[in-house]
């Protein structure tokens, strides 16, 4: 573990913060060029950056491959749009459900999942999902397929999270909240007990932690963070379908978090900007850009398992011309 | 004599058809070292993870300080001051010689549900910690990532995590495998440093090494414990003699 301060000149870094600065200009930027599209358009990176922050606490330092993320993202959505349906729009009550529905639905799904591991895993946590995405298909009053709009947007203290800066502004601070978190986390106990359980889960046993309870609260953690992301896109969109819950949503995060660098800190930034801004800008050029997608994606993965961040970091220590020290997030092995 | 720390009522483990634990009744004593010697597949380490409690009995008991655990898993056993070494090395790799002790050491201690502090901000753990690495003379090579470590180092440093959890009762399971004659000769010297202070069970084919450092012995042949007693009566007993130490005079 290097020390902080001499790190904050490497590109691994540097170039997360420079983004942060830049999220931060975004709605200045957009207030006076009256760009209210690119607002809303950022507002969605920030906000999938959070679930795949969330998504990291399980994966990246847990190792637990969740395809069933986007259940979480669901219910936070639904949690803002049940309420709303019936007239409600009190945010802390959306928030309310949003954090004990997630809860509740990670510890369940959680548990029964963790008594599986690997493809077993995977498989459980989508099966979960997919029935998530069923019920909400078949809830006929709350719009079905169709799924609902939300006329009442959650409210927090005369804060309206409808409005596309308001709700960009409490992303960006949830998300740098979030990270500062995983930040701290990564090298505190909780967070070596995961990274060490992902590494030799009978070793972390051994050690005298029961790793299957540190999982499982990552993974309720996860579930809770990533329903936040949930209600926060719901009310950017003001409109909650069954489709946030699709299994596609779920490969998605999973995809946009490889691509970022698993396990790393500034990989769920990097690896949502890479991908949501990939897909905006190729679909400027041709409508197949799910082609050309494809293939940077195929070339992103071939830069190796950290991702980005991996790639931002190789590129500091080169030009520290220091191979010494390894970058801390080795411990990718699972 | 005093009550042992560490005592098994006839532990019997079967895989399918195979009897690997007969009936294997031992006892460790405070303080003592006491060595377990045996041909191959006699069902060295499969007695060490019954102690563990990585595999459970199909009968028999496992007392640990006067207390009844063979129920218990791997981690209650180590929380309560049973821990042990392995014989394939068993590291985390992504982590740091000493982030790898630390671990150890909080493992032994209390809950990880900690979401904040750096686990090296904790002093006390890292000066544990510390006094593992320096009685491994794994000091020197605190901050480097496990992943870099050589073989011999390895062995060191699964030592020195058995070690940090303060253990009352450790487990050794051939520390000295694969390892070259001086890294060996070093990890026999620090046996003799923490025999008297530390309780160890020692699981060892290295001949010589067993009878330097064993106060006691206990030959299991096909699961069965056969004989126990000092390094001379092992050494003099006929039957053990023809069984494992050949007819060849041992010194």
């Amino acid at each position: 573990m290097s020390s902080t301060k001499s790190n904050i000149w490497k590109a691994g870094t540097l170039v997360p913060l420079v983004i942060f600065l830049l999220f931060i200009l975004v709605p200045v930027w957009g207030h006076y060029t009256d760009h209210n599209f690119y607002v809303a358009y950022f507002a969605r990176i920030l906000i999938y950056a959070i679930a795949v922050v969330a998504l990291n606490l399980a994966l990246g330092y847990g190792g637990l491959v969740s395809l069933g993320h986007a259940l979480f993202m669901g219910l936070g959505a639904y949690s803002v749009a049940l309420p709303a349906f019936y007239g409600i729009d009190n945010g802390w009550i959306h928030l309310l459900i949003c954090l004990l529905s997630c809860a509740i639905a990670g510890l369940i799904t959680g548990a029964i999942s963790l008594r599986t591991s690997g493809i077993g895993f995977i498989m459980i946590t989508l099966a979960f999902a997919q029935m998530g995405y069923f019920l909400f298909v078949s809830l006929k009053q709350y719009g079905g397929d169709d799924g609902t709009s939300i006329s009442n947007t959650s409210q927090f203290f005369g804060l309206d999270l409808g409005g596309v800066y308001e709700v960009y502004v409490v992303s960006l601070v949830v998300l740098i909240l979030a990270t500062w978190w995983m930040a701290r986390v990564r090298v505190s106990p909780f967070g070596m007990v995961l990274r060490g359980a992902r590494q030799n889960a009978r070793r972390i046993n051994a050690v005298g932690f029961p790793s299957n309870q540190y999982l499982l609260v990552s993974y309720v953690l996860s579930a809770m963070l990533c329903g936040v992301a949930g209600l926060l896109l719901a009310n950017l969109n003001a409109f909650a379908s069954p489709s946030t819950l699709s299994w596609i949503i779920s490969g998605d995060l999973v995809v946009m978090l490889v691509l970022g660098g698993i396990g790393t800190v500034f990989g769920p930034i990097l690896g949502a900007l890479a991908f949501l801004g990939l897909e905006e800008i190729l679909k400027m050029f041709t409508n197949h850009w799910l082609a050309i997608f494809g293939l940077v994606i195929v070339f992103i993965g071939l830069l190796g398992k950290a991702g980005i961040a991996g790639f931002l970091d190789g590129i500091s220590r080169r030009l520290a011309g220091a191979s010494k020290v390894k970058p801390a997030n080795q411990g990718a092995k699972t | 004599m005093s009550e042992p720390l560490l005592r098994t009522e006839s532990l019997v483990k079967r895989f399918g058809g195979l009897l690997v634990t007969d009936s294997v009744s031992i006892d460790v004593r405070p303080g003592e070292l006491h060595a377990i010697i045996g041909p191959n597949g006699a069902g060295k380490t499969t007695l060490i993870n019954q102690l563990t409690g990585e595999l459970r009995a199909d009968s028999g008991q496992v007392l640990f300080a006067g207390e009844n655990v063979t129920a218990l898993g791997i981690h209650l056993r180590a929380r309560r001051g049973l821990l042990r070494s392995y014989q394939i090395t068993s590291i985390f790799e992504g982590f740091t010689v000493l982030e790898n002790t630390v671990l150890a050491a909080m493992g032994a201690k209390e809950h990880a549900f900690r979401f904040w502090k750096p686990i090296l901000a904790r002093q006390d753990l890292v000066d544990i910690a510390n006094q593992a690495l320096e009685i491994t003379n794994m000091r020197d090579l605190a901050e480097m990532p496990a992943a870099e470590l050589a073989y011999g180092q390895r062995r060191q440093l699964e030592l020195a995590m058995a070690l940090a959890a303060q253990p009352k009762v450790l487990l050794l399971d051939e520390p000295m495998a694969g390892m070259s004659v001086q890294e060996s000769a070093s990890v026999v010297a620090m046996l003799k440093r923490l025999k008297g202070s530390h309780t160890i069970l020692l699981i060892e084919h290295d001949m010589d090494a067993v009878f330097a450092l064993a106060d006691r012995i206990t030959v299991l042949v096909y699961g069965k414990a056969m004989f126990s007693g000092s390094p001379e009566e092992i050494r003099n007993h006929p039957e053990v003699k023809a069984v494992y130490l050949g007819d060849e005079a041992i010194g």
